[in-house]
């Protein structure tokens, strides 16, 4: 047998055998890093005699930081007096790292006298730093490439809006083409490239297809110039023609983002706290400051995580808040942010208002702004004139931006609206308000007025009512004017840059209830207009009040959607089961000159319903950026029956519908503000038959070429399929004739034959003898 | 025109067939009863008694003389259509769930269900038109699909092949002499629920679960259209004169109490036949799933049958016949 012929040179014992291969391969590492060991610097320079008081001294500070394991304090002879002395540093070695940067973080700077403080530094650094080279090196620039034009869907020649459409796996973008199907821009599948030519297009078109674009949503940048995705390691950002990934900012688990109202930043928010992992965060965008922290602010032009922050803190009983989002709210320009705080654990009444400054992530003034009490707050939105100006002047004054909050009623102390400057934190206007179970703030688009709609209750709390408050932010003192609902007000909403609103009011006694099978609330919708302001006494300009324009009675719709340029304003009765109307108001109807002059004593005579519509099902609104279109949506994600969008015109007039199995969300891109002047925009408005005629035109063009290829392409389809008949009947006649079958006679009408039957019967037959 | 209501089941029709002039309309359900009517005004001219089990299928021949109805009793029976007597039956180990007349009526064949170990079969029996005559119980041949079962089967022109239509969705050619597959295609992504022919045979529709028909060439088993609906379809039929498809369905009998009448689209869509995509219409009317369609013969009129117990017969209106795409002719 092999192997055993030798059997006698086997070794004897276990000493006899060499196990150095084993043992090499199974060596436990000793702990080869000088992790343990630490430099300290400044310390004075001795010599011998006086070298063990000095250790003994040092000893007996760092003692405090962990047991010293051992303590060198190297000595050369000084060259003119040939004594040893040292060189005012030395060693010392503790026995875990831990110590050692307990030793650096206590005693670094730390006075040992007048002139000496220590430096203490690990023993690792000194190395890694002196092995530096000494000479500068330049660094390498970057090769600069180009980016691609993130705005250029604005330059459509036809001035189309795109959106974004997420159904089933597939996120896909398109541009509205009015009654056209939506020409589909983008759309992503798994990386196959796919070039496809539709009939109805007359060109080709090519996109790109990735499956799993996202896995929960979507959401544009509020300028429409990033699409964000979400991903289970962070958060995508795409835009450009070309459909690039622009950044991508790496948060593990990101379950809800917001970007500030110019793009500059991004909060993200995850459910998981930050962890650093095995390798101490190296490869990611953390530092131990992150560790176990839920929301980040994100530069996003860079993609640099720019501060941390822990989730909201607990809530006064301890338990952990409800996520509000967006957590963070941003000022108008950029420059702040600011959030609610709960100051101390468990303590109520510590409210607070954190304010942040942008670029620095610190809090304004150092310190939050304590009121006690504290539920919510919203920013003043800048005015359109304050926006045109920031762009014109290039001054960076500090200006001062406004927010307003409200605190509820406390012991003995009222309920509190208050208007606040930042950064100054001046209280420029407080009101009291009683008897109030809650309150929401609602701003003006311009900032001009802040309506405080505030549920309040009788004595006897039994039954609820609503006020609202309208603060006129621009005049002096600010005048707040009240107009008193007997009803509850369940929707608000300003009209975009204008100044008229509408409510939505219920007196229903369903309200309030747990609904049970989706009970349908009356309401009734009411709009409300500032009237011109009489002249006062004097130079002195009258005060102008709100007026009510007309309350439509006996509705159903609980929301409000204005239209993005005002005027036109859609009120939908949402997630009912039962109803599902949309009602399309035009609130500047034109109306001849009698009824003008007519108008001037009737506010109500321009209201006008274009249109009334119904759409099954129907979950969402959304208005289109220039309020030309609207598009209601029924979404998946709220049930499955009917899932799809119609896309409607601002009159209410039915453009397309389309059926979409599992359609999940649709969202139209942001367009970022206008850089035309108002002057320009008036002059355009003024000129407007001119473009229209123009643009009739073209769409006339467009509409005659298509449906030219539609004809053709039926033709073609008509023709192949009579072409296929024929060859088929021909081999079917011929193959019938060999096999001696003849067909069957085709039908034909006029070889009917038609039989008619009379049938006789005698129903009674009676005899009645007749006397004479 | 005001569609005609024929009340006379009293539980989910299973299918409906006019037999070749077109004068008569067959009714079957699960009530077990056959039911006969005139088509033109609704009226019943009779029923023919004699399932213990839900019927499933029904055919007649081109003489108006035989009809062959198949049962959940496991059997398959032969009347005669004026008397209502019937003339034999065969038994079988499971449910009949497909009979249809071959061309020149001499055979038909009979689709059994695979159930309680019985492998689906395709029967082929042999029918002697004499009144008279002793039907023969013996089968020409039993036809074993591959794969999976079959759900639905028609003959093709002088019985060169079946067609038969399965529940993974595919379409196969049978030789029926010989059983052997010919050929398949993969057609649907659920079962197919219906197959019916063109007038000549030449090319036939299926509808399938997947809420989709489609057209196939006879004999190369060629896709030729597909239409896409939003809804599971449970019947389709193609129409004489006009270029058009009936289809019909909606969401599934188990699901329709939970979900309302619009939800669940009962509805019988017209596309275009060869535009493909061009929906020209729809009909409503059922409150329950449409579980068949049936076009008369010379394409003026055509019923369905539903979920709720109910056929109702439609006369197409006078615009119907005009309608044209002005572009196409």
């Amino acid at each position: 047998m092999p192997g055993f012929d030798n059997a006698r040179q086997f070794p004897q014992s276990i000493e006899d055998l060499d196990f150095s291969d084993i043992e090499e391969k199974y060596k436990v590492p000793f702990e080869e890093g000088f992790d343990t060991v630490i430099v300290v610097d400044n310390a004075p320079t001795v010599d011998e005699s006086k070298k063990d008081k000095l250790l003994k001294f040092i000893k007996k500070i760092f003692k405090n930081a962990g047991n010293i394991k051992d303590i060198d304090m190297p000595m050369d002879p000084d060259p003119k007096t040939e004594t040893l002395t040292s060189k005012g540093f030395l060693f010392i070695e503790f026995e875990t790292p831990e110590q050692a940067a307990m030793a650096i973080k206590q005693y670094d700077g730390y006075p040992m006298d007048k002139t000496h403080h220590l430096a203490v530094n690990r023993f690792t650094d000194i190395e890694k730093y002196s092995q530096i080279e000494e000479e500068y090196k330049e660094p390498e620039e970057e090769k600069f490439v180009e980016k691609e034009h993130l705005r250029s869907w604005l330059t459509d020649p036809q001035a189309r809006d795109q959106f974004v459409l997420y159904r089933g796996d597939d996120v896909s973008i398109f541009w509205n083409k009015k009654t056209e199907p939506p020409e589909e821009v983008h759309k992503r599948i798994v990386s196959i490239y796919h070039v496809i030519s539709e009939f109805s297009l007359s060109k080709l078109s090519i996109y790109f297809i990735l499956q799993n674009w996202t896995e929960t949503y979507v959401q544009w940048s509020p300028l429409g110039t990033y699409l964000a995705t979400f991903h289970r390691q962070g958060i995508a950002l795409w835009g450009g023609p070309s459909w690039n990934k622009i950044i991508r900012f790496v948060h593990s688990g990101v379950k809800l983002i917001d970007f500030s109202p110019n793009e500059k930043y991004l909060v993200t928010w995850s459910n998981e706290p930050i962890t650093l992992g095995p390798n101490g965060g190296a490869g990611t965008p953390f530092g131990p400051e992150d560790e176990g922290r839920q929301i980040i602010i994100w530069d996003v032009h860079g993609g640099n995580l720019l501060r941390s922050f822990p989730s909201s803190t607990l809530s006064s009983d301890g338990t952990p808040n409800k996520i509000t989002w967006p957590m963070f709210k941003w000022s108008p320009s950029d420059k702040y942010f600011a959030r609610v705080t709960q100051g101390q654990q468990g303590q109520q009444g510590q409210q607070a208002l954190s304010v942040y400054e942008t670029p620095s992530m610190g809090l304004v003034g150092n310190k939050s702004i304590k009121i006690e009490g504290l539920v919510d707050f919203e920013w003043a939105p800048a005015s359109d004139k304050e926006k045109e100006k920031d762009k014109h002047s290039e001054e960076k004054k500090q200006k001062e931006e406004l927010l307003s909050y409200w605190t509820p009623e406390i012991g003995n102390q009222p309920a509190r609206v208050t208007l606040l400057n930042i950064p100054s934190k001046e209280i420029v206007r407080t009101r009291n308000l009683v008897n109030v179970t809650d309150s929401k703030m609602h701003w003006q688009s311009n900032g001009d007025f802040l309506c405080v709609k505030v549920d309040r209750h009788t004595k006897t709390k039994k039954s609820t009512f609503s006020n609202l408050e309208i603060f006129r932010v621009r005049e002096k003192d600010i005048p707040v004017e009240v107009i008193e609902v007997k009803d509850v007000v369940i929707a608000f909403a300003w009209e975009p840059k204008g100044e008229r609103f509408a409510i939505i009011t219920t007196s229903d006694p369903n309200y309030g209830q747990p609904t049970q099978g989706g009970v349908t609330l009356k309401t009734s919708v009411s709009f409300y207009y500032l009237e011109k302001p009489k002249p006062g006494k004097g130079d002195s300009v009258g005060t102008a009040n709100f007026k009510l324009i007309k309350t439509l009675e006996k509705k159903t719709s609980n929301a409000i959607y204005w239209s993005p340029q005002g005027r036109h304003v859609i009120l939908a009765t949402l997630r009912s089961a039962t109803t599902f109307d949309l009602e399309f108001w035009d609130l500047d109807f034109e109306t001849t000159l009698d009824q003008k002059e007519f108008a001037k004593t009737d506010p109500a005579a321009c209201l006008q319903l274009m249109s009334t519509q119904e759409h099954y099902g129907v979950t969402d609104v959304e208005w289109d950026p220039t309020g030309r279109y609207v598009i209601t949506s029924s979404s998946f994600w709220r049930h499955s029956i009917e899932n799809g969008y119609i896309l409607w015109d601002f009159k209410g007039t039915q453009l397309q519908k389309h059926l979409l199995d599992k359609f999940k969300q649709l969202l139209w891109r942001p367009r970022p503000k206008s850089l035309l002047t108002s002057e320009q925009k008036k002059a355009i408005k003024k000129n407007l038959r001119e473009y229209s005629k123009e643009f009739g035109k073209k769409d006339e063009e467009e509409e005659s070429t298509l449906s030219e290829e539609q004809i053709k392409h039926r033709r073609r389809l008509m023709e192949e399929w009579n072409a296929w008949r024929k060859r088929v009947e021909k081999e079917l006649s011929e193959e019938r004739e060999n096999a001696g079958i003849v067909s069957p006679p085709r039908r034909d009408d006029d070889t009917i034959e038609v039989i008619e039957e009379w049938i006789e019967e005698v129903v009674e037959e009676t005899e009645e003898i007749i006397d004479d | 025109m005001r569609p005609i209501l024929l009340q006379g089941h009293t539980r989910s029709l299973t299918q409906i067939k006019y037999n070749r002039e077109g004068d008569l309309l067959f009714s079957v359900s699960k009530d077990q009863v056959v039911n006969v009517w005139y088509s033109h005004n609704g009226e019943r001219l009779g029923t023919y008694n004699g399932h213990v089990g839900a019927i499933w299928t029904v055919d007649v021949n081109s003489t108006s003389t035989l009809l062959l109805t198949g049962s959940a009793d496991n059997t398959a029976k032969l009347w005669e259509v004026q008397t209502g007597k019937c003339l034999h039956t065969w038994e079988f180990k499971t449910a009949v769930k497909r009979v249809a007349f071959s061309e020149d009526d001499a055979m038909a064949l009979a689709v059994t269900e695979q159930r309680m170990g019985y492998p689906g079969t395709i029967v082929i029996l042999s029918i002697k038109n004499d009144l008279e005559a002793e039907q023969s119980d013996e089968p020409i041949n039993i036809v074993y699909p591959k794969g999976s079962k079959a759900m639905a089967a028609e003959w093709g022109y002088l019985n060169k092949y079946i067609i038969t239509g399965h529940e993974d969705g595919s379409v196969a050619q049978y030789d029926w002499k010989a059983g052997d597959q010919i050929k398949s295609v993969k057609a649907h992504n659920a079962e197919i629920t219906d197959l019916q022919m063109s007038e000549d045979r030449t090319y036939f529709i299926t509808a399938s679960k997947d809420k989709s028909a489609q057209i196939f060439e006879s004999n190369t088993l060629n896709h030729l259209k597909k239409y896409m609906t939003d809804a599971p379809l449970n019947s389709a039929a193609i129409t004489p004169i006009q270029d058009f498809v009936i289809l019909g369905g909606g969401q599934d009998a188990m699901q329709v109490t939970t979900t309302t009448m619009r939800q669940g689209k009962f509805e019988c869509r017209f596309y275009h036949k060869i535009l493909e995509d061009v929906e020209v219409g729809r009909v409503k009317g059922h409150f329950g799933p449409i579980n068949t369609i049936a076009v008369h013969p010379d394409g003026k009129s055509f019923s369905s049958g539903g979920e709720d117990g109910y056929v109702r017969v439609h006369h197409f209106d006078e615009d119907y016949f005009k309608f044209k795409y002005p572009e196409l002719h």
